[in-house]
């Protein structure tokens, strides 16, 4: 199992699932060397493999969104989390939740926001944007600890509904010639997903 | 002074510092992240803030003393002091910020410089007392002892 292949479920002729979850790589954000040290420890404390990056700047190249010459060698980097400070010189932690959310690659990574000052207006526009959540600093283990679970959850959610449209798609095609009348728009958008599942990662953190 | 003696002593020490506000409860979030694979956690976060701290209050220093004062320039790093003396519990350095910080806002030049002798002021009390503490603790250590986890019965 590699880092960042966050699900993998067995699912034997019985229909039982067997959910085995390796570590989580998370990309943390911050212009502070201070709060770099301690979120990359609550972290590691919680099991995740952490990648510290000191800017917003350094967090697209790192992910290869800052239209670089890096960005061909980066197609099996695996990152199932990012958390950002909000205020930072140069790309706030808001800029860069938007470049990640337009991005294809991506945009279904969550994103939470870390910032020291509680304003109401700041934590909305965040989560319009599409942050998964907003952390108040100073961070503790409970915030981690929540996040993480968060995160694990969601994922979990993801493997079941895509296992679940893979039975009936096996079920369909098992279906006599006959036609059915009913189609099933609801199925889960294989692609992207079972890219996630499959995907192996490197081990980037040694490049910072 | 035996193990048990030096132990408590530092106990003591550490509750005065809570009791006195120079820390709070983040100092102890620090503490609970630190472990036998990392045994050195906090002093090596802290010694961190010292480093960012010192370089941080020699640029206010500077800029304070321009003859036109840049608040664009003095605020980010009463900001970035705030937040990193908050992310280890230096709670009186934080509070002396928070009022710095709105005096930036308004453009009080007067107001700032006293205010940064303030920050000063609350700086190096708190790090004097965290190198005390960490000499209780190596003292500890060295004497084959383990550091006691803080109770707070407060």
């Amino acid at each position: 199992m590699a880092v960042g292949e966050v699900m993998r479920m067995e699912i034997p002729a019985g229909g039982e699932l067997t959910v085995t979850s390796p570590e989580l790589h998370v990309l943390a954000v911050d212009d502070s060397i201070v709060d770099r040290k301690v979120i990359e420890r609550l972290l590691r404390i919680s099991s995740c493999k952490v990648t510290t990056v000191e800017s917003g700047t350094r967090a697209l190249q790192y992910l290869g969104l800052d239209g670089g010459k890096g960005a061909s060698n980066l197609k099996d980097l695996k990152v199932n989390l990012i958390v950002t400070d909000y205020s930072m010189p140069g790309l706030t932690g808001y800029d860069l939740l938007k470049k990640i959310k337009e991005s294809s690659a991506f945009r279904e990574v969550p994103v939470v926001i870390m910032s020291s000052e509680n304003i109401l207006p700041r934590i909305e526009e965040c989560l319009k944007e599409g942050a998964e959540e907003f952390l108040l600093k100073p961070v503790k283990l409970a915030d981690v600890t929540r996040i993480k679970q968060l995160i694990m959850r969601n994922e979990a959610e993801e493997c079941k509904t895509l296992s679940h449209s893979n039975k009936r798609k096996l079920q369909e095609d098992c279906d006599t010639s006959s036609s059915s009348s009913s189609h099933d728009d609801s199925s889960v958008e294989d692609t992207p997903s079972s890219k996630r599942m499959k995907s192996e990662s490197e081990n980037l953190s040694s490049l910072f | 002074m035996d193990l048990v003696q030096m132990q408590k002593s530092l106990q003591d020490y550490t509750k005065s510092l809570f009791l006195e506000g120079i820390l709070d409860g983040q100092f102890l979030q620090l503490q609970q992240l630190q472990d036998e694979s990392n045994p050195d956690f906090v002093s090596q976060v802290v010694t961190l803030f010292f480093q960012d701290s010192d370089r941080i209050l020699n640029d206010l220093s500077l800029s304070l003393d321009q003859q036109v004062v840049d608040f664009k320039k003095v605020d980010p790093h009463v900001h970035q002091l705030k937040g990193s003396s908050s992310s280890i519990g230096a709670q009186r350095v934080k509070n002396a910020c928070v009022v710095f910080r709105n005096f930036c806002e308004q453009q009080n030049v007067e107001a700032c410089h006293r205010c940064l002798q303030q920050v000063k002021q609350e700086y190096y009390l708190v790090k004097n007392r965290l190198e005390t503490l960490f000499k209780l603790e190596q003292q500890i250590v060295a004497s084959g002892g383990m550091i006691p986890a803080v109770e707070l019965g407060f």
